[in-house]
């Protein structure tokens, strides 16, 4: 049996081939590396999901990573192969039609394919943007519990006005039960995001939007602003908290026997510019204090106010039904 | 009211910097202020710059004071990313500050609006000025004046971002000033105010370059060179002027009516009174997604025409790259929405979007897979321009793939405003627009300068950005997936961010690298001048009209205007050439050329004024200002005598006294 | 005139028709922009219309024999601004000046009409900062004014050029722009009129 040898003579470009070759392989190996020590253990909130809504949407992001592929494997491709091919220092001279600059059907498949994937693509689109509309409220068997949302410099609010309490950066929620949250803000814009459970929406003053959430686990969710509204911008961070229903009707009842009462006086001292430390919590006084947030920003206050003035309900809108894209314009 | 409350305004001791950091960087700045003009004085230059480059109304002067200025705010800008990085590698927990979050949020909000409005933009005309009057065959832009007003105002627009740091301090609502944080009631101090100005100042000049080049593009091309006969990059500045036309003026308006609220108690964007901030989002994004196609399609146009220089081959499907080009452009009015998808439209208007958003992927997809056909059976001269090609392609494909992702609004309500969304558009910005316009710099610079860079060194740099960007950017799509949002200085360290920032922070460092060895090139290309000199003119085997002329251009491009009869017609002369086939004998006529004017630097004085004046509330300094700009202009719109001849004989003897290919050539 | 002279003289005509046709391009194309702008305060008012804050709508605030008479004066000195040019075609530079002084005054008739109302609505309390209705309201009819203003010192800017060079080239030139501008404004004009004052009492 013949041994073929292939001879390699060890010259300067060769050994300068090996040498970047390696550093290549070095560096990437190095990325890898990184990458498994950075990310080990790391809580990618938005790549494991925690409740049903947030579920749906790290499925959207698979199929469309999945489907780009299609593109971006042949670019990738064609980009090495034809500079190491056609490069003018390749000795193994590779044909030069320095005239040809055009070819129907190569133009048809790299025209055609984006064309279908896109169609595929916004088919998923459109109804991927209805079946998570945020507006949309989620089915389930279990009654929803409503919670209303006021963003503040620099903290987050949260109104239960159906069990009468209130809490500051902890928003507690009992497991596997759909929460029809009304969002409004008394700061600048805001947006109210909740990675594990699911996508955010803008907190605007003088507006209300809503966002339906469900954690379908117990645990502790990071929540946080994701637009900024001053320097204390970075402190806007909440625990989403689930817990199992029985634990949270206890902490609903416990929180209702609280001497701490949010009223406007006590609202109005919160809404100072200012950070918290620890999460607080009140008892709910005044039934209509989400509704006067949002109203305060529409009409001018009441000139003629007796002491204890009912907010002027607004005649042609249902504050309950209150829908973005009234207040758009659009 | 006293007097001095009259002159000064509300501008105070006070406003002078309170921080370490910006103090360091103030008297650094003032310090290399006084080198620069002690160096002018001592060197008795002053007359020999307002002569020969204050004043000129050359284009390719023009845009070599561009690219000086858009050089100078990068290195501002990258001093910002890096504070940035620093602060946000030391932020986890409540004790490490670097900088206080008040200066932060003005770093991040500077950065974003230095680079965007300074830095890319200013490449961008710079590289247009260059070179856009030699490929088309004439002299200069059609309105040379106005192209010097143009620069100037973007000058003075800069000048004012960098006045903010000295006195009052920049806007701490990012490069887009969302209100109502960007109203009184929030930010009642100076800063938001230095931003609308600077903006407002230098996005007249972008309106009027606007005007200028789809001007000279439709009336002022070679005999002979129809549309479909001009090069590629030629098309992509026309599509880009149709941009800025359509969408500067929203930029005008939008920036108007919030000044307007805070000079003079409007309510357009306010909390209450009836404001609508949420106007303010579809307008400001009405102008703000054709803007970051004005960038990045002349960084297409080049690429396109480097790809085909560099690989000695006809550009693949001409017309379909005219025709994508077109197609983004309609497309880029239609997409605006996907800035806000959580702003809650509704699922009807998302979806529409979600999907115009999309199709524009297509003709963008099209044009990576012409540019890899045109290099299919070339034969690659694989110099730096092809480096940052590849560079581009790698990277822009994957800034494209993320972009495809968050067009999908349901999955863009878990990525917006996050460190994700960051990354998807410094991917396509450095990626796309920033290696365009280095490509385009090394391509461009023999034919204005006379000599080549370093060919090695812009390598290293090639290499340094490349391996940067993936080193500064691949974690912040991981930070992002793992709920980190834009803009924080500080954050939990139980999230476990501080090691992916702390790579990013490598990742900086590499491309600061990158751009030592590009500040390194230049010195050692000109150290190394004289080795490297063009002397044909054609120093890549060009194939467009620019390669015709010698190296460095003469002020007046062409002693004789060419006649054009195809696409890439000096390729096409060289192979008549070849063929034995030499041009006619050159006729020599009058030229007309603009004198030297010194109104653009003055108006532009003036509207810095106007925007100082009105920042401070020192009216009468903003009406002196706006009186200054309209009687300048009625000076200078009233002169008729604002053109010089040099006769034919004249041209003749400056043209043979070059060393022209054609001055060589035998004629016919 | 030798051969030389009338090829250089037919070279300098050549290099001026081309240059007001560059000019004027270049004019149309900044008209266009200007009609960008007038569309994003247009949009605007279009959003904020109903925005009062409980305050008086453009119902109770407008008065349509007022805005009838300034609509008329503006779309006279437009006709007076055709036969501007029509003077400058046939040379006649006395029509000129009389029809530049004619739409100066009818331009000027308009502002301070427009200034009265202003200055009305303010005094009863009803300024820019009352409401975001009304702060559109006073900015998009404002900014249409300004433009006007611009107008005006254009036509006194004109009156001294043609009085001290005639109806030469570059004269027709900026007569031509400027007829273009006054004509454009006009325009604008109506849109305000149907838009903001016509829509909003109806």
């Amino acid at each position: 049996m013949m041994k073929t040898y292939i001879m390699v003579k060890l010259t300067k470009s060769v050994v300068k081939r090996i040498i970047t070759v390696g550093l290549i392989l070095l560096l990437v190996c190095a990325a890898v590396v990184g990458s498994i020590v950075l990310l080990h253990g790391a809580h990618i909130d938005v790549l494991n999901p925690q409740g049903e809504v947030a579920m749906k949407e790290r499925n959207l992001i698979v199929f469309t990573l999945l489907l780009s592929l299609i593109v971006v494997v042949p670019v990738f491709t064609l980009l090495i192969v034809f500079s190491l091919k056609y490069r003018a220092s390749n000795p193994k001279k590779a044909a030069y039609h320095p005239n040809w600059e055009g070819n129907r059907l190569l133009e048809t498949i790299w025209w055609g394919i984006p064309c279908a994937i896109i169609l595929v693509l916004g088919i998923v689109t459109w109804q991927s943007s209805h079946a998570l509309d945020p507006y949309k409220h989620l089915d389930s068997n279990v009654k929803a519990l409503n919670v209303q949302v006021v963003a503040l410099q620099w903290k987050w609010l949260f109104i239960y006005p159906d069990q009468h309490i209130a809490s500051v950066n902890l928003l507690e929620m009992p497991q596997n039960t759909p929460v029809n949250f009304s969002i409004t803000s008394d700061a600048p814009m805001n947006s109210f995001w909740i990675p594990s459970l699911g996508g955010q929406i803008y907190a605007m003053s003088g507006m209300s939007t809503k966002l339906s959430l469900v954690a379908n686990k117990t645990g502790d969710f990071k929540g946080s602003s994701a637009n900024i509204s001053g320097q204390g911008f970075a402190d806007m961070h909440f625990t989403a908290r689930a817990v199992t229903p029985a634990d949270f009707d206890t902490w609903v009842h416990t929180t209702q026997q609280l001497t701490k009462s949010l009223d406007e006086t006590s609202y109005n001292e919160l809404a100072k510019p200012a950070s918290v430390k620890a999460p607080l919590f009140y008892k709910l006084s005044d039934q209509n204090l989400y509704d006067t947030i949002v109203m305060k920003y529409m009409m001018p206050a009441p000139t003629n106010s007796a002491p204890k003035a009912t907010t002027p309900k607004p005649t042609n809108m249902n504050m309950n039904n209150m829908d973005m894209s009234h207040m758009e314009g659009m | 009211m006293s007097l001095l409350d009259v002159v000064f305004g509300r501008l105070t001791f006070n406003a002078l910097p309170h921080d370490l950091v910006t103090q360091v960087a103030v008297v650094g700045i003032v310090l290399l202020g006084i080198a620069i003009i002690g160096a002018l004085f001592y060197f008795k230059k002053w007359t020999w710059l307002w002569k020969n480059w204050l004043t000129t109304l050359d284009a390719k002067k023009i845009g070599v004071m561009y690219i000086i200025v858009a050089v100078i705010m990068l290195l501002r800008g990258v001093s910002d990313a890096l504070m940035i990085r620093a602060q946000q590698v030391v932020g986890a927990g409540d004790g490490g500050k670097f900088i206080s979050s008040d200066t932060f949020q003005q770093v991040f909000s500077a950065h974003g609006t230095i680079m965007i409005f300074f830095v890319a933009m200013g490449l961008m005309f710079g590289l247009i000025n260059l070179v856009l009057p030699l490929m088309l065959g004439t002299r200069d832009v059609a309105f040379p004046f106005m192209n010097s007003v143009s620069f100037w105002l973007f000058t003075a627009g800069m000048i004012l971002v960098n006045a903010s740091l000295m006195l009052g301090g920049f806007s701490p609502g990012g490069w887009l000033g969302y209100p109502p944080l960007t109203e009184l009631a929030y930010s009642p101090g100076p800063g938001v105010d230095y931003w609308i100005w600077a903006l407002q100042i230098a996005g007249v000049g972008s309106l009027l370059s606007g005007i200028n080049f789809l001007t000279t593009i439709l009336c002022k091309r070679a005999k002979g060179m129809t549309m479909m006969k001009m090069p590629i990059f030629a098309w992509s500045v026309l599509v880009t002027t149709l941009l800025i036309i359509f969408a500067f003026p929203i930029l005008t308006a939008t920036l108007g009516m919030l000044g307007l609220d805070r000079l003079m108690g409007m309510h357009f964007f306010t909390s209450g009174f009836g404001g609508n901030p949420m106007m303010y989002i579809n307008l400001i994004w009405a102008w703000g997604h054709p803007e970051v196609y004005i960038l990045i399609l002349p960084a297409f146009g080049i690429f396109s025409e480097v790809v085909a220089t560099y690989s000695q081959k006809r550009l693949f499907g001409y017309k379909t790259m005219v025709l994508a080009l077109f197609g983004i452009t309609f497309l880029s009015f239609v997409v605006w929405l996907h800035h806000f998808f959580t702003m809650g439209a509704g699922a009807d208007v998302n979806a529409f979007f979600g999907i115009t958003t999309m199709i524009i992927a297509i003709p963008t997809g099209v044009k990576i897979f012409n540019w890899l056909f045109t290099m299919f059976r070339g034969r690659i001269n694989f110099k730096t321009p092809m480096f940052w090609f590849f560079s581009f392609v790698v990277t822009f494909t994957i800034g494209g793939v993320t972009g495809v992702l968050m067009a999908v609004p349901a999955i863009d309500f878990q990525i917006h405003n996050s460190l994700f969304l960051v990354a998807h558009f410094h991917n396509v910005i450095i990626g796309g627009v920033v290696f365009g316009y280095f490509a385009g710099i090394t391509y461009w610079f023999p034919k204005i300068f006379g000599f080549t860079l370093n060919e090695r060194l812009g390598r290293y740099a090639a290499y340094c950005w490349a391996i940067g960007f993936l080193v500064a950017f691949l974690p912040l799509y991981a930070l992002g997936l793992m709920g980190a949002t834009r803009r924080l200085d500080h954050y939990d360290p139980s999230t476990g961010w501080q090691g992916l920032f702390i790579v990013a922070g490598v990742g900086v460092v590499i491309i600061c690298l990158g751009i030592f060895f590009q500040l390194l090139q230049l010195a050692v290309s000109i150290w190394q001048r004289k080795k490297n000199l063009d002397i044909t003119g054609d120093p890549w085997n060009g194939r467009t009209l620019e390669w015709s002329v010698p190296s460095p251009a003469p002020f007046y491009n062409f002693a004789v205007l060419p006649v054009v009869h195809s696409r890439d017609p000096f390729w096409e002369q060289k192979e008549a050439a070849k063929a034995g086939h030499h041009p006619a004998r050159p006729v020599y006529v009058d030229v007309h050329l603009p004198k030297n004017s010194g109104f653009g630097v003055i108006i532009a004085a003036f509207a810095f004024m106007v925007g100082f004046g009105l920042i401070w509330h020192m009216w009468w300094l903003a009406i002196v200002g706006v009186i200054g700009v309209i009687v300048c202009v009625i000076i200078r719109t009233s002169d008729d005598d604002t053109e010089y001849t040099i006769s034919a004989a004249e041209m003749e003897r400056l043209d043979h006294g070059h060393n022209t290919y054609a001055a060589k050539e035998q004629y016919a | 005139m030798s051969k030389t002279d009338s090829i250089a003289v037919e070279h300098l005509d050549a290099v001026e028709t081309a240059r007001h046709g560059t000019t004027a391009l270049g004019f149309w194309i900044y008209l266009m922009t200007d009609c960008i702008l007038f569309a994003s305060l247009f949009a605007t008012f279009a959003v904020l219309r109903g925005a009062t804050y409980g305050g008086p709508s453009g119902k109770e605030l407008f008065g349509m024999p007022f805005v009838l008479t300034e609509t008329l004066i503006l779309l006279t000195s437009s006709f007076v601004c055709g036969l501007v040019l029509l003077g400058a075609k046939y040379n006649r530079t006395k029509l000129v000046i009389l029809g530049l002084i004619i739409t100066f005054l009818l331009g000027a008739a308009f502002l301070t009409l427009e200034l009265t109302e202003f200055t009305h609505l303010v005094q009863d309390g009803h300024s820019w900062r009352a409401s975001a209705f009304l702060s559109a309201f006073f900015t998009l009819v404002g900014t249409h004014g300004a433009h006007i203003s611009m107008g005006l010192i254009w036509i006194i800017v004109m009156i001294g050029q043609i009085l001290k060079k005639g109806l030469v080239k570059g004269t027709i030139r900026r007569l031509t722009l400027f007829s273009l501008f006054w004509h454009f404004l006009d325009i604008v004009w109506i849109f305000i009129f149907t838009v903001v004052y016509l829509m909003g009492v109806l």
